[in-house]
């Protein structure tokens, strides 16, 4: 039951900063874009919490989940998207460009891909037990780049795990729109073993996570989860071409934190909301509070 | 007498003896074959765990690379042709030179990246160019481009210390501009250079003194009159013109040869013109918004520095033809520069 209160725990503190973000975006809290994973966190949660502590994860633009279901400081991710100088990368690279410990996040599709596959190789030369875990999604797949990542993958055997987070929509391109074939092909088409879920209950994910990730660290061979999911907000802040009837009915029924919810003792459940939403109030005002960083920032001459 | 092609596979050897932490990507480049251009030759018999023969993937190598250096290995990849780096670009761009920097300075990813640029060999519009300056002004990358020459002392300068210090020495991504021809051009040192005065600047940001800038003038001759600024393989026909215009047109002049092209400094060329008055620069690459653009861009920026006439010497803006005749009408020559040279002085 514990697990259950953690992984609850984790998921509400990544839909609560959200739900902040994109709530102050329009009181200009916020500059530049953004974009949330709301209805994605089972994924961030269920994968990250079965990583051990070396392991490295290289993420995309949707990132605060896996920052935050990594252990990110809260105050820092605000601040940096805020534009402050305790943001997390000091304001640099605000909310898709961000490293922290072992994260890496970055904002363009696809060449994060061959990266992870880099660094796990770096890894496995070094002769230890580390792996990589890399967060793509469904739209990731028009990129010709993560191809070569795969077959290199698979070639050299490295320990990386690629976890497509396919929520069915890119930007607003359906994936029907943009993808012919299978994703499951495409992995076997590499050798590379994957597993297929189509839930957003955060505990088959962790269990399926678990085994994956386990069979890379042992094997130190690549592997592939694909987690159909489902994206409830917006690509960015505003941009939902859905209609109001499809989200309506993704919200209930493909919504992580109610699919959990639902089976927690009521107390357990409002008592955790109340920390979590005292706790992002805060992590928020602590960073509306921090200073913007030194100006005029100046290339060498 | 070491060419440039030894002097460069000497170093990749010496900085995998020095490091085990180099490790060597690269399409074809496995011994016997050692690479298209033989530059990695021996290095996979010496180093067999440290040399990774790869598929027809430069994007996705380049990423591959990025990640091994954001985790502590020091890659050298090898691009085939200096063409085939358009391929990745988004790596280059968009990845590896801005982690340092949009993660606050807080990783490290010491990366080079080998290839050859260049024409006459006839090798036509996609194996021929000169694209250098397509990354030069990418903040967070070091350019370097060697030049034939190695002057100082104990061996601290030259092609191969100018590749071994990007390999061993550097914590950011470094694009290495080789060239076809200049891989089969001697490495000359202060005695194979009897009719020069050769000095050797460094740039005031170069506290370091890996980056050399090499200032060339005729021995015993009067006060110059003209600059000429070139790299790479430029260096050796421009060093050719300097010596006919001396000889044949009694035109003295000062070359100017910098190894680093970005960051982008001025020294040594500033200084120069300061003294003649007059700028000639002399590239491969195609003449449009190119590196002798920006030199006279930047020199005619500076007030006082008397800049009278400038020039610059380039491809011209066409692709590079197959055909030899096609190719060196288009591509600057020797003939060229002294041309040049005898309508600014």
């Amino acid at each position: 039951m514990s697990i259950e209160l953690d992984c609850y725990r984790s998921m509400l503190r990544i839909r609560r900063f959200e739900e902040t973000v994109l709530d102050e975006f329009k009181r200009g809290v916020f500059s530049g874009t953004t974009h949330t994973s709301m209805g994605q966190e089972a994924n961030a949660v269920g994968v990250i919490s079965q990583l051990n502590a070396d392991d490295v994860i290289v993420t995309n633009h949707r990132c605060h989940g896996h920052y935050l279901a990594y252990g990110g400081d809260m105050r820092a991710l605000f601040a940096e998207m805020m534009g402050r100088s305790t943001g997390v990368c000091g304001g640099r690279g605000g909310s898709q460009h961000i490293h922290w410990r072992n994260l890496y996040s970055n904002g363009v599709q696809g060449g994060i891909a061959p990266i992870a596959v880099g660094m796990a190789l770096a890894e496995k030369r070094k002769g230890n037990s580390t792996m990589v875990v890399v967060f793509i999604g469904d739209g990731t797949f028009g990129q010709g780049v993560l191809y070569e990542a795969f077959n290199m993958a698979s070639l050299w055997s490295a320990p990386v795990l690629f976890v497509v987070e396919h929520n069915g929509i890119a930007q607003t391109t359906p994936t029907s729109q943009a993808l012919a074939g299978s994703i499951p092909a495409r992995f076997a088409a590499f050798d590379i073993e994957s597993v297929e879920l189509d839930t957003s209950d955060v505990i088959p994910i962790s269990t399926a996570a678990s085994n994956l990730i386990a069979s890379v660290r042992d094997c130190r061979r690549p592997a592939a989860l694909i987690l159909n999911t489902a994206r409830l907000g917006p690509h960015s802040k505003g941009d939902d071409t859905r209609s109001v009837e499809t989200l309506q009915a993704l919200r209930e029924q493909r919504d992580p934190i109610s699919i959990l919810g639902n089976r927690l003792e009521p107390g357990d459940a409002d008592a955790i909301t109340g920390e979590v939403v005292t706790e992002v109030k805060l992590a928020f005002e602590q960073a509306l509070a921090d200073p913007y960083p030194q100006t005029p920032m100046e290339a060498a001459q | 007498m070491t060419t440039v092609l030894e002097a460069l596979n000497c170093a990749l050897l010496a900085a995998m003896d020095a490091d085990e932490n180099v490790i060597l990507l690269g399409e074809d480049i496995l011994d016997p074959y050692g690479g298209a251009f033989k530059v990695t030759r021996g290095c996979s018999e010496a180093h067999p765990d440290r040399v990774i023969l790869t598929p027809i993937s430069e994007a996705g190598l380049a990423g591959i690379a990025s990640g091994m250096a954001l985790r502590g290995l020091r890659p050298v990849l090898e691009i085939m042709f200096g063409d085939f780096t358009t391929l990745l670009a988004d790596q280059i761009i968009n990845h590896m030179t801005k982690f340092r920097w949009m993660y606050n300075d807080s990783v490290d990813l010491p990366l080079v990246i080998r290839t050859p640029m260049g024409g006459r060999r006839g090798y036509g519009p996609t194996h021929s160019q000169s694209l250098e300056k397509l990354y030069l002004g990418v903040p967070g990358l070091t350019v370097l481009a060697p030049v034939s020459l190695a002057i100082l002392p104990a061996g601290r300068d030259g092609p191969g210390p100018l590749l071994q210090q990007a390999i061993l020495g550097t914590n950011s991504p470094v694009l290495f501009i080789e060239n076809k021809l200049q891989y089969l051009q001697t490495v000359s040192g202060l005695s194979d250079l009897s009719e020069f005065d050769v000095r050797v600047e460094f740039s005031a940001d170069d506290t370091a003194k890996l980056y050399p800038i090499y200032r060339l003038t005729i021995k015993g001759a009067p006060e110059p009159k003209i600059t000429l600024a070139a790299y790479g393989a430029m260096a050796d026909l421009t060093r050719e013109a300097v010596i006919r215009l001396a000889y044949e047109k009694e035109i003295f002049s000062e070359l100017v040869l910098p190894t680093r092209l970005a960051p982008f400094r001025l020294e040594g060329i500033l200084d120069s013109v300061g003294h003649t008055g007059a700028l000639l620069t002399v590239e491969e690459g195609t003449r449009t918004l190119g590196w002798g653009a920006e030199v006279l861009a930047r020199v005619s920026e500076i007030p006082g520095i008397g800049l009278k006439r400038s020039a610059r010497i380039a491809a011209q803006d066409l692709p590079v033809p197959a055909s030899p005749v096609l190719e060196a009408s288009v591509l600057p020559q020797v003939d060229t520069i002294i041309e040049q040279v005898q309508k600014m002085v």
